[in-house]
């Protein structure tokens, strides 16, 4: 049966299930929410299956196990052999802390189908560091591990100023490990990238630069280890078509339940984002305010509201447009039509003079404790 | 060009699969999907490991009572060759 879907609204396609805020890793750009600590309740193995099935059933199709940490789940492989059985693409996303090759094994047999493996950086003491925690030279085993039982090996590093400078390093070590896929993810500045933003964007320069040797090796290498490349929108001068529009295609399950449009928007004052303890995804999906908001172009203000490209980007990023202009239903400031582009251009200025002092301030590395600051 | 004789199957991390929501068969993998029309679904459905070219072509031709499909198979063939979606077995 295809036609249980509203008209006009698209049945989602992406489920990100981020089965747990708890992580061994530290990263100072995660993008989980800076109050996550206020989040310590996780759905039961048996709302993680009732919202498999249910979004499933409307048509998603490709399914990120996320986190925090997806790994510290007891029930992970149970809940990966429920997907297969759904038929599901699932997609471990995982720091390789903790998993085991009996692991690998165990998660294989229950039908997962790929392993995304992020390393901080190309060598131990800088990933490390940007970890918080000794995990680089592990890391370096889950990926051999990954490639020898039959994944296609994923392999992300998130790209900022404290390593992109290591760019043909990274590229060096991807082709060593075998990579399949490599995502070089520029930094989205949300969440703790966001607070630490002054330390963490690169300098346009060394942004030009990095993109160079990343578009070099590409053509170099071609279709033997695929390149995505996330770029960093604040050097853009158009926004991102952010989550390919709102509710149309990403469905993301906060640990606690609660459902998202993008895994940023609970920073999103005023959206009353519902929880699958209490809606079914159906209902979340096709009637609930917050899925419904930014729907379509009618929210739109002016200069998007009679922009030619407002089919194109939608606008742009809601939380981006929140951060910068308190006001998410505002053009995306990246956009050189927005009124406000001078914002991100300041803070690209401001990130620029950071980069010049030796005593920068020290990163804010997302723990528990941090996070209580945000409480 | 391609080679007529060998065996072709779905490359690792690829699947085809029936998708009941959008009534259309989709090639899976990491990070994406491909929504296939009904003639490429066929030819991709035999990329089972057990089929070369000139069996895929005698086995569709067969199916739609119909010939000189070698053409157009062996160029879309080409094509999912080269996305890395089958691969020689």
């Amino acid at each position: 049966m295809a036609g249980s879907n509203t008209p006009n609204i698209t049945p989602p396609r992406w489920l990100l299930a981020e089965l747990s805020y708890k992580c061994p890793l530290q990263c100072p750009y995660c993008s989980n929410p800076l109050d996550y600590a206020r989040y310590p309740q996780e759905l039961s193995t048996e709302d993680w299956k009732r919202v498999l099935s249910q979004a499933r059933k409307m048509g998603a199709v490709q399914l990120g196990f996320s986190g925090g940490e997806p790994l510290t789940r007891q029930d992970l492989p149970e809940l990966v052999a429920y997907a297969r059985e759904l038929g599901y693409y699932s997609n471990l996303i995982t720091s390789g802390y903790g998993l085991s090759e009996e692991k690998i094994l165990e998660l294989k047999n229950a039908g997962l189908d790929h392993i995304q493996v992020s390393i901080q950086a190309s060598s131990a003491d800088l990933s490390d560091h940007l970890a918080g925690t000794e995990s680089y030279a592990h890391k370096l085993q889950v990926a051999q591990w990954v490639k020898q039982h039959g994944y296609p090996m994923v392999l992300c590093v998130v790209l900022h100023r404290q390593n992109i400078h290591q760019m043909p390093e990274i590229l060096a070590m991807a082709e060593t490990l075998g990579a399949d896929y490599l995502e070089l993810a520029n930094t989205q500045y949300y969440g703790w990238a966001h607070v630490n933003r002054d330390q963490l964007l690169p300098t346009r320069e060394q942004f030009v630069e990095a993109e160079k040797i990343a578009q070099a090796y590409k053509e170099k290498v071609g279709n033997k280890m695929k390149i995505y490349y996330v770029v960093p929108d604040y050097y853009e001068d158009r926004p991102k078509a952010c989550m390919n529009g709102w509710g149309t295609t990403f469905l993301t399950i906060a640990p606690d339940g609660t459902a998202l449009p993008c895994h940023s928007a609970r920073e999103l004052p005023g959206l009353d984002c519902p929880n699958v303890k209490d809606y079914s995804i159906e209902a979340i999906w096709n009637e609930s305010k917050a899925f419904n908001f930014f729907r379509g172009t009618e929210w739109m203000q002016e200069p998007c509201r009679s922009c030619d490209e407002k089919h194109k980007d939608f606008g742009g990023c809601r939380c981006q447009a929140f951060l910068f202009n308190a006001d998410a239903a505002s053009t995306d400031p990246v956009c050189s039509k927005s009124p406000h582009r001078d914002r991100v251009d300041a803070v690209i200025a401001s990130a620029a003079v950071s980069a010049e002092h030796v005593d920068e301030k020290p990163l804010v590395f997302r723990n528990s404790r941090n996070s209580k600051n945000y409480l | 060009m391609m080679n007529a004789e060998q065996i072709l199957k779905f490359s690792p991390g690829y699947r085809l699969q029936w998708e009941e929501a959008q009534q259309k068969f989709v090639i899976l993998y990491p990070e994406g999907m491909v929504e296939l029309n009904q003639s490429s679904a066929e030819i991709l459905k035999l990329c089972d490991g057990s089929n070369n070219l000139s069996a895929i072509v005698t086995e569709l031709e067969a199916k739609f009572a119909t010939s000189g499909l070698e053409a157009d198979i062996s160029q879309f063939l080409k094509v999912a060759l080269q996305n890395g979606w089958i691969q020689y077995a």
